[in-house]
């Protein structure tokens, strides 16, 4: 599941809204680098966690991050039952498919944020 | 980074192949997960980072006062071999699969390290 998050959040920043978002590298986040931690403070973050541990919402919560929403991919599953991810080194179709639509529901959030 | 993705890549396809290894969810570590931590502090520990941050390395050391027995930074191997450097974060391409290759050399090649005692 955190490959459909880290796939999702690719969708985003690379592919549906290059310009207006960003990616930080979590663990970078989480050894308290100061460049990610003024980026998570000063931007509004939505979070996108694999699984219930929701270490990405904790970490942006913690280090008191602009938090807009926090989304679970295990939440978008339960939504899209169908949708079975492969492997973690290859989600498959259905894990692709099940990352557009995290990809799409960031997107509408982001829009509705800016 | 691209070079990120080059680790977990390796550093699965590891955990694939053998039957002496396991890996942990960077983030939980880092996030405060016991488990995770009491693992590593039990278990000889080697980390794998893509860039000279060096968050696995520097993280399992503040939060899990663990020191690693050694530390794999990809963008060296890129360096000491000479490797086009990764340019994707999601594909693996032909000269990709050649660094993942060589990052798992090292990867074996340290733990037999760490198994003979000599880290």
């Amino acid at each position: 599941m955190g490959t459909v998050a880290r796939r999702a959040t690719y969708m985003v920043t690379d592919e549906m809204l290059p310009k207006q978002t960003q990616t930080t590298c979590l663990p970078l986040l989480t050894i308290e680098d100061e460049e990610a931690v003024e980026k998570v403070r000063s931007n509004p973050c939505i979070t996108i966690d694999g699984c219930v541990a929701r270490c990405a919402k904790k970490n942006v919560e913690y280090h008191k991050g602009n938090l807009r929403m926090a989304i679970n991919v295990l939440d978008i599953l339960k939504e899209n039952p169908g949708l079975k991810p492969g492997t973690v080194l290859d989600i498959g179709l259905d894990g692709e498919k099940l990352a557009g639509k995290i990809a799409e529901k960031v997107v509408k959030i982001a829009g509705d944020t800016n | 980074m691209p070079e990120g993705t080059i680790s977990r890549v390796a550093t699965r396809r590891i955990l694939e192949q053998r039957d002496d290894t396991v890996t942990i969810c960077l983030p939980l570590f880092l996030a405060g997960g016991q488990g995770e931590r009491d693992f590593a502090k039990e278990n000889p520990c080697i980390t794998v980072d893509g860039c000279q941050k060096r968050c696995a390395a520097v993280g399992v050391k503040k939060y899990g006062g663990v020191t690693p027995r050694s530390t794999i930074v990809i963008s060296d191997i890129v360096r000491m071999l000479k490797c086009p450097k990764p340019t994707s974060r999601i594909k693996i391409s032909p000269s990709d699969e050649e660094l993942v290759r060589n990052t798992m050399r090292v990867i074996d090649e340290q733990i037999r390290n760490v198994k003979e005692g000599k880290n």
